[in-house]
């Protein structure tokens, strides 16, 4: 009896160190449940991106198959050595395209990440007259869309002369609101006033502050930023602001391909790995770093 | 006179609030340099473009002119005249009634279920929900899925379990448009909101949950109402205006699904109006009075919704 008391009790102490799967409230049947619907779900969301990376690899005659096949039999690099081709014909250089796709999403990356994190040091930390109303009009934009201020948007870049040069895709991502939202969030619960407080005891200047302890701080938001940027910049067309062939973006001329339809299936289906590859990398690479930004981007009341 | 006399207190107490302010704008002038770079590209193209559409929905302009004022004239067509607006608001609503929902309820219940996982399984668990949105244009995909043709997978599928025996035009056909649509917005609806909501899980503290064992807290439905949900306020306030804003700018989405216009404009939604008269008929003045309904839309809905939220849990 004993014995058995003394058991329970283990059992009792094992179970409560668990911080995870905590006793009372998990039912090992729940758990498969859960399991087997996430699985369930989660083919229906990635099935289509399977699809993509299946083609991508598929020889033309299993392109065509009837009826349509979805994972590839023989993989071949075929399709994108037919890219390469196809792109070695135009007048434009291939590497030129993704030039001008890297250089504006590495510009505006940089430049939004440094200017979001002053603009969210000081609103969150310095009080200052105007301070609540910009971060008010900050989290107020991000409740509608582009598509409400592209026409304005697009007369504003030509009276700055901004039309048909890098600038048109550069300069208004550097000011995105959700960047500036999450960094000043992030700012808010990660950077104890205490120890700006002391740095400024010690006589360190603001910049000084700024760039030797709150840039190293906010290192996971960065990574946030930077998946946020890659998102929007990496598939741009950049063709309502960009005339110029040799400005073009990568996704442009990738859509030129795929717009070819049935003759350029295979190479299609190349591109579309190409533009799915560099922002699934950056979120698989950073995922705990976003993890870590994102939870403090609620909207406090 | 002893009006008079509060009077003067009032003037003293809004000149020592002018002195305050000034002072305070002195000492922290360094701010204001700090913010200067992403404040003012954010009202060139952020705040100053509201403003400039609102304006210009009140003129005729095409670009060529001078805009010329014609006061509500804009709205009165729209609203009166333009059967295909009101149809594009028709099929925008009912795209934003199920799919913002739907949407809002997957991204709460996926972090959720997620978050009841080992750290591995939830890490890739995470990736593979949020990797729709991760390619801006991703949903190019569904295209071939869908298409008509002896290529459409879906139409392959059907064929051969003997589902159909002549492909559907899931692409062209009214009937079926708006809901293809609807199911692409839907696999696409775990966005940033869906990150914020996963971290969230993470953040609500661990003695709280023990302290409701403690109370009787019997299995994780008990839990997730009484404990997570309420402490998971600001994450989902946040996530509902990701949701809200996703489902009213559907656009670029029914343009690559179903073209542009859509058969009979079965699927053409208020942002594709907007293009319409913004991108090819250059009636500018048109195309803001469009812009500015959809941002009052928008904008108010979600403050709406944030009023709603705020009483969660209290």
């Amino acid at each position: 009896m004993e014995k058995a008391q003394r058991v329970i009790d283990e059992r009792k102490i094992r179970t409560s160190k668990k911080v995870f799967n905590p006793g009372p409230a998990r039912s090992t049947a729940g758990n498969v449940v859960n399991f087997v619907f996430l699985c369930i779900v989660g083919a229906f969301m990635v099935l289509p991106l399977v699809y993509t990376v299946c083609n991508a690899f598929k020889p033309l005659d299993e392109l065509f198959l009837f009826p349509p096949t979805f994972f590839v039999r023989n993989p071949t690099l075929d399709n994108f050595q037919n890219i390469s081709v196809l792109m070695g014909q135009s007048w434009v250089p291939f590497s030129r395209y993704i030039f001008n796709t890297l250089f504006v999403t590495i510009v505006a990356t940089v430049l939004h990440i440094i200017a979001a994190s002053l603009a969210a040091y000081v609103l969150e930390k310095r009080k200052f007259p105007g301070a609540k109303v910009m971060f008010k009009v900050v989290v107020l934009s991000l409740m509608f869309s582009a598509a409400v201020t592209g026409i304005p948007n697009y007369i504003i870049m030509s009276k700055l002369g901004m039309i048909d040069t890098y600038f048109a895709l550069i300069v208004p991502y550097i000011a995105s609101s959700i960047g500036l939202y999450l960094m000043k969030q992030f700012v808010s619960s990660s950077i104890p006033d205490a120890l700006l407080e002391a740095a400024r005891i010690d006589g360190a200047s603001e910049l000084k502050i700024f760039a030797s302890i709150v840039m190293p701080l906010v290192k996971p938001a960065w990574l946030t930023l930077l998946l946020f940027s890659v998102q929007s910049l990496w598939g741009t067309t950049g063709n309502t602001f960009i005339f110029t062939e040799s400005l073009k973006p990568l996704n442009y001329a990738l859509n030129q391909i795929m717009a070819g339809g049935i003759a350029r299936a295979g190479a299609g289906a190349a591109v579309g790995l190409l533009m799915l590859l560099p922002p699934l990398a950056v979120f698989v690479f950073s995922q705990t770093r976003i993890l870590d930004t994102m939870a403090s981007s609620g909207i406090k009341d | 006179m002893k009006e008079a006399a509060t009077l003067s207190k009032e003037k003293q107490i809004k000149k020592d609030d002018r002195k305050l302010f000034r002072k305070a704008l002195r000492k922290n002038w360094d701010c204001y340099v700090y913010i200067a770079p992403y404040g003012i590209i954010f009202l060139t193209f952020t705040v100053l473009p509201v403003l400039i559409s609102i304006f210009f929905s009140f003129t005729y302009f095409n670009v060529l002119e001078p805009p010329q004022w014609i006061g509500l004239r804009n709205y009165q067509n729209l609203l009166v005249n333009d059967d295909v607006f009101l149809l594009a608001v028709k099929n925008t609503m009912t795209i934003a009634i199920i799919t913002g929902p739907v949407g809002y309820l997957a991204t709460l219940m996926f972090a959720w279920f997620i978050n009841e996982l080992k750290p591995v399984l939830r890490a890739i668990m995470v990736t593979i929900m949020y990797a729709p949105s991760i390619s801006g244009g991703a949903y190019m995909i569904w295209t071939i899925l869908f298409s008509g043709d002896s290529h459409g997978y879906i139409n392959g599928f059907l064929l051969n379990l003997g589902v159909i025996h002549e492909p559907i035009q899931f692409l062209t056909d009214t009937s079926w448009m708006i809901w293809i649509v609807i199911i692409v917005m839907i696999w696409m609806s775990l966005g940033a909101g869906f990150l914020s909501m996963v971290a969230g899980f993470r953040t609500v503290d661990k003695s709280q949950y023990e302290a409701g064992y403690v109370e009787g807290i019997r299995n994780r439905w008990q839990e997730f109402w009484f404990i997570t949900l309420p402490s998971m306020r600001p994450q989902m306030m946040f996530a509902a205006v990701m949701s809200i804003t996703a489902a009213f700018s559907v656009g670029d989405q029914t343009t690559a699904l179903v073209g542009f216009p859509s058969t009979d404009y079965a699927a053409h939604t208020i942002v594709n109006h907007l293009q319409d008269y913004g991108g090819q008929r250059f009636d500018m003045g048109y195309a803001c009075a469009i812009a500015t309904i959809l941002f009052v839309v928008m904008v108010g809905l979600n403050e709406l919704i944030q009023k709603l939220l705020s009483k969660v849990g209290r």
